[in-house]
């Protein structure tokens, strides 16, 4: 290991690809934050449906032969539709059964629901995929094209599924971003953040709204599930645990709220991570490797909790605000 | 008279359920109404004195005779005792004040490796000389010594994250037993502290100071045998410990001042509580409880590493909580005994059943379903390693059906988290 551009221009772009994924990742905390001022816990685990619908529909396809065949970008797109689609119904299905009955409980009962919520899912996906398939480690099949490198001149080569990421990433936070704030339904998600009781006045359906912000939380989580599948291959039930407490540091640093804020403490923390991992051992003359990147994505979060809790950009304040 | 029946009724149940645990050691069923004459003894209304008594007889001769029958009840009993005295180290922070601490375990993790580290060869690691591990006595001076030091990290901890708003509070303590995880299993180098994942073993076990007495009253007990029944009373004393300060605090100006906090901080702060002090004292208090109890997990168990510390064992803890009732002595001893018979008897049971049934061979038939073949049941379910479901099940549906819990506390009655009535948790709540 050294200081060579390479290295580094190599550290940047994971750093990137991470902070894409944990960027996705912290929109469904901030967007459901935003509405209902309530952190989702489980989200980490409709993250992990995710990618384990994703890991299914390939090893289908794989065992049928069809994979063979169906052209890749073709695969990919279906993947990642459908793990969008069971993921965020399986985030409004959560919010049904473990949230709303719970809608104006003091701050802390939601939450321990959530975390309940966060272990059933889990365990649920375990025992699904343990009754399924006898083993809950998932491998994604590889698709070849994924990991043909495309060279960056110089000795940096990004994997095809590095791209991938930060293109889905990027389409999809544009198409985000268009549906929140030039629709009538982001316009009525914006409302109901600004303030539910005024936007029931308006006529809005505020509980379908809601619904429909966890739909929307849960498909971008769906996505990042099927992407970081795609790009680490290996998953588990439990996968959820690191990834979402990081997005959720992203979704604080960014300002918690605020959906550009969810991108920039995705894109820093990710950055933050890949550098952490990469130069930690060096500045440290080994005494320090790898293993703290985790530590160091922790520090971050209690360090900008204490010091900045309105995060980067800035907390998105309610109008009767608390 | 009627005190009479009751006092009758209860000495009659104990006997009962002793006689069933002593007449069936391997039946789950019988060692459960044995532990449920604790409940209806708390329960019974007699005397102060003859709850004591049965309290004192069931705790300190039956258990301990019906564990030396079979050894496997003294250990569950073990095991519920560590996790009461946890939960109750909890439900200070969580009860009484009100602050949702996700990283509970990390004081715990804390206490543990302080006596692992020393009452081991570990610390030759890093302090020359070979004066470890120390001699089986300075297990008693570790024991106060976790205290003193649980509750600093406490203070640490709580100093810059108490201002935090419930919800970001709960995600710091839960990143700070993280961090404290990471640390346990990476500081084997550049100096090897913890020995990484691998773990500390062996670690000594308290002295047996009461040997010599023994020998003299002319018992010449194998230590085998001595030792696990040592540990219950070891734990049931430390237990008591806690118990007794708890309870003590509760009455006290401390414990109201808590619930004040808990009730309506702004209120609290109106008259004259100092909030934040408050808040650390219960910080500190809860991290000491766990502190010690891990000294005393460290010299059972023998072995530590990091596995013991995860996230799952601070949720396991809440849940015992949130089971019992937030801010109840009772509904926390209560939840610790549920949970960890769920998990010890109940998920290990089902595993034990399922293989059996997968050995068998049986063909089941089930009508219109058509026949199943039971050694199919796939390997890899096995309903003992489901803990997270149960705890996960446990926090959703008590926090929609229950949230005040099988054992509410009894007077002091309407709190913001533990309110039963469904006016208040609707009206009361913040939008």
């Amino acid at each position: 290991m050294d200081f060579s551009a390479g290295i580094f221009l190599q550290v940047l772009v994971d750093g990137i690809v991470l902070g894409f994924m944990y960027a996705l990742i912290a929109l469904g905390y901030t967007m459901v934050y935003g509405v209902l001022e309530f952190i989702n816990f489980a989200h980490s685990e409709i993250f992990v449906i995710g990618a384990f619908v994703g890991a299914e529909i390939l090893l289908g396809l794989e065992s049928s032969g069809a994979l063979a065949v169906l052209p890749p970008a073709l695969v990919v797109l279906a993947l990642i539709l459908a793990g969008m689609l069971v993921s965020g119904l399986a985030a409004v299905g959560l919010e049904r059964a473990a949230y709303r009955p719970l809608r104006g409980a003091p701050r802390l009962v939601p939450l321990i629901s959530a975390i309940g919520a966060s272990f059933f899912l889990q365990d649920f996906v375990r025992l699904v995929e343990s009754l399924w398939r006898n083993t809950f480690y998932l491998n994604y099949p590889t698709l070849d094209v994924l990991d043909v490198n495309l060279s960056l001149g110089g000795a940096v080569d990004v994997p095809l599924k590095s791209m991938l990421v930060i293109g889905t990433a990027l389409a999809m936070l544009l198409c985000l971003y268009l549906f929140v704030n030039k629709t009538k339904l982001g316009t009525a998600i914006r409302a109901v953040a600004q303030d539910p009781d005024a936007a029931a006045l308006m006529g809005i359906p505020v509980n379908r709204i809601i619904s429909l912000t966890f739909f929307v939380g849960g498909a971008m989580g769906g996505a990042a599930g099927v992407l970081f599948g795609l790009h680490y291959s290996l998953i588990n039930p439990y996968s959820g645990f690191g990834p979402g407490l990081k997005a959720f540091t992203a979704a604080v640093l960014g300002g918690i709220g605020n959906i550009p804020g969810a991108v920039l403490g995705g894109l820093v923390l990710g950055l933050m991570e890949a550098f952490a991992a990469s130069y930690l051992a060096i500045l440290t003359d080994g005494a320090f490797g790898a293993e703290y990147k985790d530590v160091f994505a922790f520090a971050v979060l209690i360090a900008i909790l204490i010091f900045r809790p309105k995060g980067l950009l800035g907390e998105k304040v309610r109008e009767d605000g608390a | 008279m009627k005190n009479l029946f009751v006092t009758a009724g209860l000495a009659g149940y104990i006997g009962l359920t002793s006689f069933l645990v002593y007449s069936f050691p391997r039946s789950v069923s019988a060692f459960l109404l044995f532990e449920a004459s604790l409940l209806f003894i708390y329960y019974a209304p007699v005397a102060h004195a003859a709850k004591l008594s049965f309290a004192a007889i069931v705790l300190i001769v039956l258990m301990p005779l019906l564990g030396s029958i079979e050894g496997y009840y003294l250990e569950v009993a073990v095991q519920i005792g560590i996790f009461a005295a946890l939960a109750l180290g909890l439900n200070i922070v969580v009860g009484f004040v009100g602050l949702l601490n996700l990283g509970f375990v990390a004081f715990y993790a804390i206490g543990a490796y302080l006596w692992a580290i020393f009452g081991s060869h570990q610390a030759n690691a890093f302090i020359p000389g070979g004066y470890f591990p120390l001699a089986p006595g300075w297990f008693f001076v570790f024991l106060p010594l976790a205290v003193a030091v649980g509750a600093g990290t406490g203070v640490l901890l709580g100093l810059p994250v108490l201002r935090l708003r419930g919800d970001y509070l709960a995600i710091v303590t839960l990143g700070f037993a993280e961090v404290v995880r990471a640390l346990v299993n990476n500081l084997d180098k550049p100096v090897n502290l913890t020995n990484g994942p691998r773990g500390i073993t062996p670690i000594e076990r308290p002295p047996l100071f009461f040997q010599p007495l023994l020998e003299f009253l002319g018992f010449h007990p194998d230590p085998a045998a001595v030792y696990p029944v040592y540990f219950y009373f070891l734990v049931l004393t430390l237990l008591l410990i806690i118990i007794f300060v708890t309870r003590r605090l509760e009455n006290s100006p401390i414990g109201r001042a808590w619930k004040a906090v808990r009730e309506d901080e702004i209120a609290a702060v109106a008259m004259g509580i100092p909030v934040v002090r408050m808040k650390l004292l219960a910080f500190a208090v809860g991290a000491s409880f766990a502190a010690a109890i891990g000294v005393l997990f460290a010299a059972k168990q023998g072995f530590i590493n990091p596995e013991s510390f995860t996230f799952m064992e601070s949720i396991g803890v809440l849940a015992m909580v949130i089971l019992g009732g937030m801010g109840s002595i009772p509904g926390a001893i209560l939840g610790a005994t549920i949970v960890t018979i769920l998990n010890l008897q109940l998920l290990k049971g089902l595993s034990l059943w399922l293989n059996a049934l997968r050995q068998s061979g049986t063909i089941l038939a089930i009508p219109l379903l058509g026949n199943f073949d039971l050694s199919q049941i796939p390997a890899q379910f096995e309903p003992a390693k489901y803990e997270r479901m149960v705890f996960g099940l446990i926090l959703i549906l008590m926090m929609i059906f229950r949230p005040q819990g099988f054992l509410p506390p009894r007077q002091g009655g309407s709190t913001e988290l533990t309110t039963g009535g469904s006016t208040k948790l609707t009206t009361g709540g913040e939008k």
